[in-house]
């Protein structure tokens, strides 16, 4: 015991001593604290068995994308089209015309699974895509169920699932960010990507991807140079290690040094990964980066998959503008639009590297949409949280498959999959048992799932 | 009485022989399935049978859970299973997913024939099983006693009973108590830990100068009497009660007047008042007599304890909202005062603890029976509607307006009011709208606070399962019975009473075995790093043994005999040899207790992010002291839901200058450096703060414009105040560390500071042009314009801020002192960033330009005290003009590199 200890501390004394030389040896040097013991709880950890996926990209589409008009064909709406549909909404019972989708639905790939014709790019993935049909959550209220679709939760303030996920993996890269989330909805505001009483070391850290403004705060130092800085920085870690050999109280000290010597790396490195600039033209053409509808999304995409090469392990990206309440004809086309090219370029190109089957992809909203209109004049139709559409992509999911079925009112009635069995199957791909990655807090052992979940295993590759 | 028995009786099914068929049919098609699906929960072999339901016998089967009979056979209709696997009603089993039709098909079959079931085994009925009587064995239900002071070998160490309870452990484990700490480092300590901030290089010279004996006891007194004091303990109280300014969840209205009771709390642990009383009135102040109007207004605000929680207003199920309301009020109130986590038995028996479902809708009935008034109602269908102004607490004897005309405001309020109720009558919903935004516009008048009142006493029924539309038994209000002696010792509530009176007098009778420990353990843990018990929010089953139990009921005892004065206990613990214990390491003490749980030294604690805002405030001479006579949340739009994107609040702008203390909570929004260094989630109950040391932490203390302005103007006061170097770093290291540097540290200090300044005279990349005004300028307008600014802009701007700089500088040395002439022109800078943009827009800048005119405004801070310095080289006299800007912005980084070292962060 106190061999390791005595150890660790000539290591870091060692370590505190060069910092600015030794900061850039990175690997090295983790290698090391590593192999002594460190405490770091961003280190990589052993899952429970052997993963299929080692990372997870959420495309989440804030809003409620309709599933009739996208990813759900249902001949069901043919046949009742313009039949009286009822539905418990929550401000009371709705009724409404029966609307079939608004676009053509094509057979898309080998697998012939009916895509619309929206999602033309993505249509050509048709193969890699799992379609879960049989989607449902608790609300149909757009802030309660984002904050349950990330935390499990929407009674009580929760972990979000990245968190959990780097609780129980650590993540792979040093120089960034184990979670990060860009430009997350503000419907349910910081609970989205927060760690609630896991350790804050877990929480997601917030990108802002817009023009002119700085991606992580205080990434940038506006008063020194870069040899100023490091000047300044063998400083602050002298002061740290003096106080270090006078205290001999470890392990705080210690977490200062190591602290600042990851931030020092994410100074540099966080600018670099998201400098697109330096991407090939083809890469930035494929992403939609040149042209002003794509763009937005597409740099997220973009942005990605560089963070994905660079070890992230949850990466979190979203497009809005998926409550169509109205103009569904219209606006669908667009936000589709908007999305159908990016998305399809993130799949080909994480599978020309060979990271999609690594990489865990998962598209959708916080809920979908009604089978029946809003009301006849409107074109738009109503929340549905009782049955909807998210689909899966990589990371060891059977590609080319529709999984569930809704019935003509919208109602999820077979192969129903539930938020609970959504996060347990993206645990277990990650290779953890939702039942077994636990935290005690206020006396009784936390999980993402509650008591719910069920390992969607019939998608399974 | 135990609980209550929920089962139902044994049904009288005759057994009859199965058929050989019968039971095949059983083996082949039913075991399986049950086995497979079902004895997971429902079985003797799992830890629990959920809802009381076994499926691993026969009677089991055929006795049923709290619901009813699972098989009746031959009746399809009555068994309730077949419902439930079917999914057809609001319980759906199991519940990972719906079994095929054709099994349940299966189940119906062998239902008809009679349910054929080989299973003999008798089904142990499940009442609740919680045993009371074994239940308050548990140490911490037991009344605290002062024991007999144990037996110790180092007679001559302890100087009072806190350190003889402290040493006899120390022996029983082989340790010994390291050296004292050094005077400096007891001061920081001290001075920290009872008011949250460092002490002043003054209150460090004058402690050492005292060697009268009495030194540092007059130095606790003063620490104890200052309003300090008050804003430190009152924040750890706010952590308790989960204290915010907004409602949170989804739908994230204000609360304007949550502030009063913030107050309320900072000034109650100013006034020592006894801690029972300080409960009383947070849980029952409308219910206490009052002798006078002002102690009457004081126990009303009290009250804000229930009703600054947060909710989901956007909750559509009324009976659910209603529930969790309650709930949110029995975990803050059993979690603070009581450390138990009642919650639990919300939906089942505590798992560990001895609190029967049944207790916990007692206390809801208590709960259910007072209305919550936070000025906030539930789901109406338009944003603005959800406040009303009538949903407040009323104080009584309070004039409604004193700052307005009140005659003029109450008319323009009434028919406001009148219009709106016309508008709600004819459903007109746009009126509505409008009318209600500009009723949560009108200026709140001053006598609304939050609080409870009491309402129609009522009975609530057992939510099976936690399901508020599955009622069970009706359950007198009550309490946790575990905590009483004996059932007769249990306080009776009346039929016209809610009970919460007679529950804030049991939870502050000497009889009860927690309250007190739980107050005494939490100040330990304040003072300590760590308390006697270690999950300060949790005495139950699951949570830790106190480390040192006699001493845990010493001090409880002793906290009760004080008339419950938190300043006498703090006092008697901080004066005690163990608080004075270094931070020394010590090889034999560590291997036997590396973790330090018998205080062989004491324990390094990290500042609290208050703690640290307030330090650099301090040191740069910044802070203002005293308290804001209100909250910038009372001057939000009343009706609008706040989230990240349309927040109001710029909490770090907008009370810059004012202790931590005094920064909105808004929830869901937090201030970006409260979130990065710890602060806790403000929707529940946290005794005891995260301690966590991750890159974003750095970055800030790196990073950050508040960092490089407050380290910009200590220098620039540093430089003034003291002329020769050594004296210069010996000021800062007791300004930042509380301590003297060795010599080899001020050496070390002095190059660092040298170099930078050779560094900075010829990096020219990282120098920014001093007294540029003009790039600057132009920076800003590029930024918000999203262009390059036209010429004619640029000189509409500089006109404007020749004029404003010139008014600036002759109003300065006017100023009564330094650091006001500071505030000031801090204030005036940024009014001058606003001014430029003001002129070059043509009209008052939106929100985003603001924000980008924020992040500019501290550069030119930075900018103009620079500027000021050279102008006003002459007029300062020498001390300036030896001191070139290089040369400040030199020391400037001495003091960032301070404020980024670990040992400001932490106490010793």
């Amino acid at each position: 015991m106190n061999q390791t200890f005595q150890d660790r501390r000539g290591f870091l004394r060692t370590a505190a001593t060069g910092f600015g030389y030794t900061a850039f040896a990175g690997l090295a040097a983790l290698d090391s604290l590593r192999a002594k013991g460190s405490e770091n709880p961003l280190l990589p950890k052993q899952p429970h068995f052997a993963p299929q996926a080692k990372r997870v990209i959420l495309l989440f589409m804030p809003g409620g994308p309709t599933q009739h008009d996208t990813f759900d064909y249902n001949p069901d709406l043919v046949k009742h089209a313009g039949q009286i549909a009822e539905s418990k909404m929550s401000s009371g019972t709705k009724k409404g015309k029966i609307l079939p989708s608004v676009f053509e639905f094509k057979p898309s790939g080998e697998s012939g699974i009916p895509i619309s014709e929206v999602f033309p790019n993505l249509r050509q993935h048709a193969d890699d895509l799992c379609l879960l049909n049989g989607m449902h959550t608790d609300t149909p209220a757009h802030a309660p169920a984002s904050i349950f679709a990330h935390t499990g939760s929407i009674t009580f303030v929760r972990p979000s699932m990245g968190a959990w996920i780097v609780y129980g993996l650590g993540t792979e890269s040093q120089d960034l960010p184990g979670f990060v989330t860009i430009n997350p909805p503000s419907a349910g505001g910081s609970s989205l990507y927060g760690s609630a009483f896991l350790p804050a070391t877990y929480q997601g850290t917030r990108l802002n991807v817009t023009d002119g403004q700085e991606p992580i705060e205080n990434i940038r130092n506006s008063r020194m140079g870069f040899g100023l800085q490091r000047k300044q920085l063998d400083y602050v870690q002298e002061l740290n290690r003096g106080l270090l050999d006078r205290t001999e109280s470890v392990s705080q000290v210690e977490g200062v040094i190591q602290s600042y010597e990851l931030a020092f790396r994410m100074q540099r490195a966080v600018p670099t990964t998201l400098d697109v600039s330096t991407e090939p033209e083809s890469t930035r053409e494929m992403y939609g980066l040149n042209d002003d509808a794509t763009r937005s999304f597409g740099t997220q995409c973009l942005l990605a998959r560089r963070m994905a090469e660079q070890g992230v392990r949850f990466i979190e990206i979203g497009h809005r503008g998926w409550d169509h309440h109205n103009d569904l004809r219209k606006r669908l086309a667009g936000t589709a639009m908007e999305t159908d090219k990016p998305i399809a370029a993130l799949i080909a190109d994480l599978k020309r590297r060979d990271m999609l089957k690594e990489t865990l992809i998962v598209w959708g909203g916080e809920f979908g949409r009604s089978t029946f209109e809003q009301n006849d004049k409107s074109d738009g139709r109503r929340h549905n949280n009782r049955g909807y559409t998210m689909w899966m992509a990589g990371g060891g999911i059977r590609g080319g498959m529709r999984y569930g079925r809704s019935d003509e009112v919208g109602v999820a009635v077979e192969n129903r999959v539930h938020i609970h069995d959504l996060h347990a199957t993206i645990l277990h791909q990650l290779g953890l048992d939702h039942t077994k990655l636990t935290y005690r807090y206020a006396g009784r052992d936390f999980r993402l799932t509650d008591v719910h979940g069920r390992v969607v295993k019939e998608i399974l590759a | 009485m135990a609980g209550t028995l929920l089962v139902g009786a044994i049904g009288g099914h005759a057994a009859e022989a199965p058929t050989p068929e019968g039971l095949e049919f059983f083996e082949k098609k039913i075991r399986p399935v049950l086995a497979t699906n079902c004895y997971a929960c429902h079985s003797a072999e799992a830890k629990t049978r959920m809802g009381g339901l076994s499926l691993d016998t026969r009677d089991g089967i055929r006795t049923g859970g709290q619901r009813g009979h699972a098989v009746v056979p031959k009746d399809v209709e009555a068994s309730l299973i077949v419902a439930v696997l079917r999914y057809d009603g609001a319980l759906k089993m199991p519940p990972t997913g719906k079994l095929e039709p054709e099994v349940v098909q299966d189940f119906i079959e062998w239902i008809d024939m009679g349910a054929p079931d080989p299973r003999v085994m008798t089904v142990q009925v499940e009442a609740t099983t919680i045993d009371l009587e074994a239940g308050r064995e548990f140490w911490a239900f037991q009344v605290p006693a002062k024991g007999s002071a144990p037996s110790i070998k180092n007679v001559a160490w302890p100087e009072g009973l806190i350190d003889h309870y402290v040493l006899a452990r120390l022996e029983s484990q082989g340790l010994s108590p390291v050296r004292e700490a050094g005077r400096e480092e007891l001061l920081r300590r001290v001075t920290f830990d009872l008011t949250g901030l460092p002490p002043t290089p003054k209150e460090i010279e004058e402690f050492l100068q005292d060697d009268s004996g009495f030194a540092f006891r007059s130095v606790v007194d003063r620490l104890l009497d200052s309003e300090r004091f008050g804003e430190r303990w009152g924040r750890h109280w706010l952590d308790v009660v989960r204290y915010g300014d907004t409602v949170g969840r989804a739908r994230n209205l204000p609360y304007p007047t949550a502030w009063k009771y913030r107050d309320y709390v900072i000034r109650a642990f100013n006034e020592d008042k006894p801690y029972d009383r300080f409960l009383r009135e947070q849980i029952a102040g409308d219910l206490l007599p009052s002798e006078s109007r002002e102690k009457r207004i004081e126990n009303q605000i009290a009250t804000g304890f229930l009703a600054i929680g947060a909710h989901n207003l956007n909750e559509p199920d009324v009976k659910q909202f209603e529930m969790d309301v309650a709930d949110e009020l029995i975990n803050t109130t059993t979690r603070s005062v009581l450390a138990l986590s009642v919650g639990c038995a919300r939906c089942h028996d505590h798992k560990f603890d001895p609190i029967p479902t049944t207790d916990y809708y007692a206390l809801a009935g208590i709960f259910r029976s007072s209305e919550l008034r936070n000025g906030l109602r539930r789901r109406p269908s338009f944003n603005s509607a959800f406040f009303r102004e009538s949903l407040f607490l009323e104080l009584e004897g309070v004039p409604e307006y004193s700052k307005v005309d009140a005659a003029e405001a109450r008319s323009a309020r009434e028919a406001l009011l009148q219009e709106l109720k016309a508008a709600e009558k004819a459903r007109d919903r746009d009126k509505r709208r409008e009318l209600a935004r500009k009723v949560s516009k009108l200026p709140l008048p001053e006598n609304r606070a939050m609080g409870v009142i009491e309402a129609e006493p009522t009975t609530v029924r057992v939510n099976i399962g936690g399901d508020p539309h599955t009622l069970g038994e009706p359950v007198p209000r009550g309490f946790v019975q575990a905590l009483f002696p004996d059932d007769a010792s249990l306080p009776k509530i009346g039929d016209r009473e809610s009970g919460r009176l007679q529950l804030a007098q049991w939870l502050t009778r000497p009889d009860n075995p927690l309250t007190a420990r739980v107050m005494a353990n939490r100040i330990w843990h304040h003072l300590f790093g760590r308390g006697i018990v270690p999950t300060v929010d949790n005495f139950g089953k699951t949570g830790r043994q106190p480390t040192h139990p006699e001493l845990l009921d010493y001090l409880a005892v002793q906290f009760q005999d004080q008339k419950w004065s938190v300043k006498s206990l703090i006092r008697e613990i901080v004066l005690s040899r163990t608080y004075r214990l270094a931070t020394d390491y010590d090889n034999a003490n560590y291997e036997i207790d590396p973790d330090n749980e018998f205080l062989w030294r004491a324990n390094m604690r990290r500042l609290e992010v208050e703690a640290l805002r307030d330090a650099v405030l301090l040191t740069s001479g910044q802070l203002t002291l005293g308290i804001p006579p209100s909250s910038p949340v009372s001057e939000f739009e009343r009706g609008q839901n706040i989230n990240a994107s349309n927040s109001q609040v710029e909490p770090w702008e907008i009370q810059e200058s004012y202790r931590s203390v005094y920064v909105p909570v808004i929830r869901n929004v937090p201030s970006r450096l409260f979130e990065v260094f710890d602060f806790p989630e403000a929707s529940e109950t946290h005794g005891s703060r995260d301690v966590t040391t991750g890159p974003s932490q750095a970055l800030f203390l790196m990073n950050n414009d508040f960092v490089h302005l407050h380290a910009s103007i200590a220098a620039e006061r540093l430089l003034a105040s003291h002329q020769r170097d050594a004296e210069r770093i010996r000021h800062a290291f007791r300004q930042m560390l509380s301590r003297d540097p060795t010599p080899e540290e001020s050496a070390r200090a002095l190059r660092h500071v040298r170099e930078t300044a050779t560094a900075l005279e010829t990096d020219s990349s990282s120098g920014e042009d001093q007294g540029a005004t003009a790039p600057w300028v132009s920076g800003l307008l590029a930024g918000v314009l999203q262009r390059e600014p036209e010429a004619k802009e640029m000189e509409s701007a500089m006109d404007f801020l020749t004029n404003h700089y010139d008014e600036a500088a002759e109003s300065a040395p006017g100023s009564p002192s330094a650091s006001e002439s500071d505030r000031g022109s801090t204030r005036r800078e940024r009014e001058a960033a606003l001014g430029v943009l003001e002129r070059v827009l043509e009209r008052r800048p939106n929100r985003e330009e603001r924000a980008v005119a924020a992040k500019y405004f501290r550069e030119l801070g930075a900018k103009r005290r620079k500027g000021q310095s050279t102008q006003g080289r002459e007029d300062r006299g020498t001390v300036l003009a030896s001191s070139g800007s290089v040369e400040q912005r030199a020391w400037a980084q001495f003091y960032h590199a301070l404020y980024n070292s670990a040992e400001f962060r932490y106490t010793n």
